[in-house]
Formats: C-alpha cells, sequence, structure tokens
C-alpha cells in the first residue's frame, strides 16, 4: 500500500508501516493516525516523538515493555505505565504509535 | 516453550562468532535476541572469533548500503539483557582492546569462556 | 600479465586467504573486501602473513568495506593502499584477469 503526502506518494507495507522511515513527515503521521482512529494530542505526539528519539539512538523499535520503562525514565510514572500508554493508542502503543510515527512494527510483534 | 511458560527459568547463551556485515547472521541472532527477552529467561550474549567485531566501535556501512545496526546492541540494556561476555583471545588475535567495544563487556579468557558455556542450559552458536 | 585477486571472507574462519596468497604469483594485486578487511590491519593474527606477502604482491583494501566495520584505515599494514570502489574498477580494468577466492 502506499499513502499521498504533499502530493508524493509514500510506500509502506501491507500492514501500513513505512517502508522508508525518512519519508516521515507531521502531516503523514496524522492521516496515519486518522486511519487508525486516533486523535493525535500533545500527549499522543510526545509518545511519538520519544519513539523516533529512541529509533534513532537505537535503530529499532523498542518492544512496549522497553517503551514504557523508557518513557517512565524520561517522563515519570505517571506516563510510563500501561494504562496511560493503552489508553492514547488502544490497539498498543508498540503497534499504532510505531506506525504513526514511521518506524517498522516492533521486533517480535506479531 | 512449555517451561518458559510455567516460569521456569533457563540459563541461555547465544554465541556470536561471525563478523557483521559480510553475512546477515550478526543481525539474524540480535533479533533472536531481543525476542528472546520477551520470555524473561536468564539471558546471555558472548562474542568470540570474528563475533567481537559485531560491536566494533565506529562502524559506518552506509558506503556498502547496509543497515547500521551496531548501535542496537546499546539498547540491549533497557531489554534487561546485560550479560555480555567477550573472549580475550580473540580481541588480541584481531588487534583490539575493550576500549574498543561500544557496550560494557566482561573480558573473559577462552578457558573460562568454555567453563562458562558449560553451565548453560541452552547454546545457540552462529 | 598480472591477475586482480579478489578475498571476501575473513581469514580466521576461512582459508581462502591462505590459498589465494598461496597461488598468487609475484606482480599480483590482491584486493581484500567484504569480511577479509580484517586482514588488512596491523596487529591482527595475520599482520606477520600479510606483510610477508607485502613483499611481492600488491596488497589493497576496500575503504568502504573498513568503514563499515568501524576499522581504521590508518591502521593497515604499511604498504597496502586503500582503494574505493573507482579504485576497484581501476584495478580490474588494469590486471589481465580477476579471480574471486570465494
Amino acid at each position: 500500500m502506499a499513502y499521498t503526502s504533499n502530493g508524493a506518494a509514500i510506500e509502506a507495507d501491507e500492514e501500513g508501516y513505512l517502508t522508508d522511515i525518512n519519508q516521515w513527515n507531521e502531516d503523514l503521521a496524522g492521516q496515519i493516525a486518522k486511519d487508525e482512529g486516533i486523535t493525535m494530542t500533545p500527549e499522543h505526539w510526545e509518545v511519538v516523538n520519544f519513539l523516533r528519539e529512541y529509533y534513532s539512538e537505537y535503530q529499532i523499535a523498542p518492544a512496549v515493555r522497553v517503551l514504557t520503562k523508557a518513557i517512565a525514565k524520561k517522563m515519570g510514572p505517571d506516563k510510563g505505565n500501561n494504562k496511560y500508554l493503552y489508553e492514547l493508542f488502544p490497539y498498543g502503543p508498540g503497534k499504532q504509535a510505531c506506525k504513526i510515527a514511521g518506524l517498522p512494527k516492533p521486533t517480535g510483534c506479531v | 516453550m512449555d517451561d518458559m511458560e510455567s516460569g521456569i527459568v533457563k540459563k541461555f547463551m547465544f554465541v556470536n562468532r561471525k563478523a557483521p556485515h559480510g553475512t546477515v547472521y550478526a543481525l539474524e541472532v540480535l533479533e533472536m535476541v531481543l525476542i528472546s527477552a520477551a520470555f524473561d529467561q536468564d539471558v546471555h550474549l558472548a562474542f568470540l572469533d570474528d563475533g567481537v567485531l559485531q560491536i566494533k566501535k565506529g562502524q559506518t556501512p552506509a558506503g556498502i548500503g547496509v543497515k547500521n545496526f551496531s548501535p542496537t546492541y546499546r539498547a540491549l540494556e533497557g531489554y534487561d539483557i546485560e550479560k555480555l561476555y567477550v573472549e580475550a583471545e580473540s580481541l588480541a588475535e584481531r588487534g583490539l582492546t575493550e576500549d574498543d567495544l561500544l557496550v560494557p563487556v566482561e573480558v573473559l579468557s577462552r578457558a573460562e569462556m568454555g567453563k562458562l558455556m558449560a553451565g548453560m542450559d541452552v547454546v545457540l552458536t552462529a | 600479465m598480472s591477475t586482480l585477486h579478489t578475498v571476501n571472507k575473513s581469514p580466521f574462519e576461512r582459508s581462502c586467504l591462505d590459498a589465494c596468497l598461496g597461488h598468487a604469483q609475484p606482480g599480483d594485486a590482491i584486493l581484500l573486501i567484504e569480511d577479509a578487511v580484517i586482514a588488512a590491519l596491523s596487529g591482527t593474527a595475520f599482520e606477520g602473513k600479510m606483510a610477508d606477502a607485502a613483499k611481492t604482491l600488491k596488497l589493497n583494501v576496500l575503504g568502504p568495506d573498513l568503514a563499515a566495520r568501524g576499522l581504521d584505515p590508518a591502521k593497515v599494514i604499511k604498504g597496502t593502499h586503500v582503494v574505493d570502489y573507482a579504485g576497484f574498477v581501476d584495478l580490474a580494468a588494469g590486471t589481465r584477469a580477476t579471480n574471486a577466492w570465494l
């Protein structure tokens, strides 16, 4: 499949994860979120931006458990917990937030 | 798998023996290690022979069209995989020292590595 | 009349480099690529063997493969040329034949 952003076609795999993370932009993130039934708020962006920073440092999309722990470390336990993250991304912060952030599907995520 | 679900913790060791980038083994094992973290087992990583090159600092494979997965070894700590061992002889044969490595490791002699391996429940070498 | 020999396996793992060095003729060029580039560095267990080879053979190593592995081109054995892809082509074009020791 493919998305269209600023008139350009942007390739994605059959589940909607971008093929090339470098083609990501905020407009595209909004589109993917909409497809997922999510309206982006500053709280959503905070997690998406965190994932992009994590990817740029480690070159992987983290497992949910690892993401939760890393967010707790950086933003505190109020945000670094399953309840908070699943409220923002009901079908899983790993799957949905990674997709919106333009990252590949987390390793080991089925 | 039954053992994992019943809460029995086994000692796993992934033994890395191959240089990165020339073949796909290093990346495949790394992915397996990341997945194994989900099963809460006692995971050990050993780097010996050309495997020590996998955690060499300063890898920039963009010029050969290969993804740089070396930063991912630094993410292992966040996955609670902190038992990393490197064989001293393998470093020396390649003119490397512990300072050349991009993650904290414990350097063991070949004899010590052999003993450590012998104490594992499951050993997977690639 | 010379030959370009390419070696792409680590000498620590396979015997291709040994086989190549044992058969190459004086004046031939050797190009270390992929996992073989470790053999170009000084300070390894192969340094003596490579330094001997350098007396009769022209040793080369592919720079992008060194960079990929975080290996310092400044640390190659004396007399070894670090070449880029264009240099690879020049080596192949400048020899009568190419032999890839896979």
